[in-house]
């Protein structure tokens, strides 16, 4: 795969709503030892909207679908990964407005992404939140010239894992950073699933 | 659970909808969202002031729309944020030209999803600007925030803000009012009694017959210190402790607010209220205004809050100016 096209998001949004509503409980449950035990809940019915949007309309730009599936679940995630989610598909969009996705474009794409959800959620690496996956990944993409589905899995799942020996700072009481050690961050397992089915459509490309 | 309900997925928008028919001369809900907005908006050359949150808090934030307070409220799903395209519709709506400031409680979801939507706005020529109410010294972290939690106060920032934008001041000079109330106001709650979400169908947490939760949140987030229920004056001394413990009130007027969380009784609010007042006195701290009542509430949940609001001329005028707001009446 030289670049990601309309078909390839489509894809990718698919296999990553199948995983999200596959892992509804798990996300919740991981959510109510920890969080507010929400987020499976709003993922589910957030990427089951992005399907109905995506099915709804053609698309010729992967810019517009990205957008697209910024605004969706923006509106209907709701919670804090509504916004969160949203702004990265929103930064994506924005770097990828009337360019194609070669794997540099993409790659810088995802780097917006990171950082959009960086600022939005004043958060940064190793603060138990799903940044830590997402810069993993623009980390790791942006030392590579092609797309590869191992290496980006790989490097998604390791950044998933080590959160769970990670104290949470961000929106928990102080007793809960002990208590949050121990248990993987919710919203870094919702993206890992995205960057797992990213992969997928890569691998299946070849 | 029992309530008087049909549909716990329906419960918001039946509410609203059974609030604007009561209230047909003074609310519009916008069409299509649970954007609830004063009749008139948008008023010419006032800038518009919009709040929200989830719901479940009311009066707040519905009640507090009115001639010299809010234009408009953003009704969320209980104790969710509303999406940053409802907050969008609001500020739309309640644009004069004149700008449009947002009263964001802090809670990150509700902080995240109204930056959002005056990004969007400002991305349409929209002039919008806000400010984060912060008012619970209870904890500096909790579940749903980082830093402080914004609870009762935000209801004299809606008052304040909203007397300074109807004088006609610009978008700067009403935030900078806001910004004035929310360096001089400390709250502190406790609970008594859990709340159950409609859609949750249990209650959030639990306490034992004789137990209260010092310093909880009014979404039923952890608190400082579980114990055993004491008398009403040793409440009100532990909450008015903290709170003055938080700012120095040394020789100033305040603005106390003493408000109930959904099922506590006027008559327990009033007791609470006045041992608050015997302790101020002995600071020999004057009060300018008392508000007793349900302002900022967490459904059914038993308990209250006390806040107190460091006033001098200038907000104890505003605080005294014309308010049609329902929950809110001047």
């Amino acid at each position: 795969m030289d670049h990601l096209q309309v078909n390839h998001v489509y894809q990718w949004m698919k296999i990553t709503n199948d995983k999200i509503q596959k892992n509804k409980e798990v996300l919740t449950s991981l959510d109510q030892a920890i969080g507010d035990g929400d987020h499976g809940i709003n993922m589910a019915r957030g990427f089951q909207e992005v399907m109905n949007k995506l099915d709804a309309e053609n698309y010729e730009h992967v810019a517009d679908m990205l957008k697209d599936i910024a605004m969706t679940l923006m509106s209907k995630v709701g919670g804090a990964a509504g916004p969160l989610y949203g702004t990265a598909f929103l930064k994506m969009s924005t770097r990828l407005k009337e360019q194609d996705a070669t794997y540099k474009n993409f790659s810088q794409a995802i780097t917006e992404a990171v950082n959009g959800v960086k600022q939005r959620g004043k958060a940064e690496i190793g603060e138990k939140t799903m940044v830590d996956v997402w810069a993993a990944v623009a980390d790791q993409m942006s030392k590579e010239s092609h797309f590869s589905a191992e290496l980006i899995v790989n490097t998604a799942k390791e950044a998933m894992e080590s959160t769970k020996e990670m104290m949470a700072t961000k929106g928990r009481a102080a007793y809960l950073k002990e208590r949050s050690v121990g248990h993987m961050d919710p919203g870094s397992v919702s993206s890992f699933y995205l960057f797992e089915a990213l992969a997928e459509v890569i691998a299946e490309e070849g | 659970m029992k309530k008087i309900i049909n549909d716990p997925e329906h419960a918001v928008q039946d509410m609203i909808k059974g609030l604007v028919a009561a209230y047909p001369q003074q609310l519009k809900q916008i069409k299509g969202t649970n954007v609830i907005i004063r009749k008139e908006a948008p008023v010419a050359n006032k800038v518009g002031l919009v709040s929200g949150g989830g719901s479940g808090h009311e009066p707040a934030h519905a009640g507090y729309i009115g001639n010299g307070m809010l234009d408009a409220a953003v009704v969320g799903e209980v104790f969710t944020s509303p999406t940053p395209d409802q907050v969008l519709e609001a500020i739309k709506a309640v644009d004069s030209g004149a700008g449009v400031l947002l009263i964001i409680k802090n809670y990150t979801g509700d902080v995240m999803n109204f930056e959002m939507a005056a990004e969007m706005a400002e991305a349409e020529g929209i002039q919008v600007d806000k400010v984060i109410v912060n008012d619970d010294v209870a904890v500096e972290n909790s579940t749903a925030t980082t830093g402080r939690r914004g609870i009762a106060g935000t209801v004299l920032v809606h008052k304040i803000a909203g007397a300074m934008a109807e004088q006609g001041a610009s978008l700067k000079e009403v935030k900078d009012i806001a910004e004035k109330v929310i360096a001089g106001v400390r709250s502190m709650g406790v609970a008594t009694a859990a709340c159950t979400v409609p859609a949750a169908g249990k209650q959030s947490f639990e306490l034992a017959e004789d137990e209260m939760e010092i310093g909880i949140g009014i979404h039923g987030e952890p608190g400082i210190e579980r114990k055993k229920l004491t008398s009403a004056a040793e409440i009100a001394q532990e909450l008015t402790d903290k709170v003055l413990a938080d700012l120095d009130f040394k020789d100033s007027e305040v603005a106390v607010m003493i408000n109930g969380l959904g099922s506590t009784p006027e008559m327990e609010l009033y007791i609470v209220n006045q041992t608050v007042q015997e302790i101020l006195a002995e600071h020999e701290i004057k009060v300018s205004h008392t508000f007793v009542g349900e302002y900022m509430t967490a459904l059914e949940m038993a308990g209250c809050s006390v806040t107190l609001l460091k006033v001098d001329k200038e907000l104890k005028a505003l605080l005294d100016a014309h308010s049609t707001a329902l929950a809110f009446k001047m």
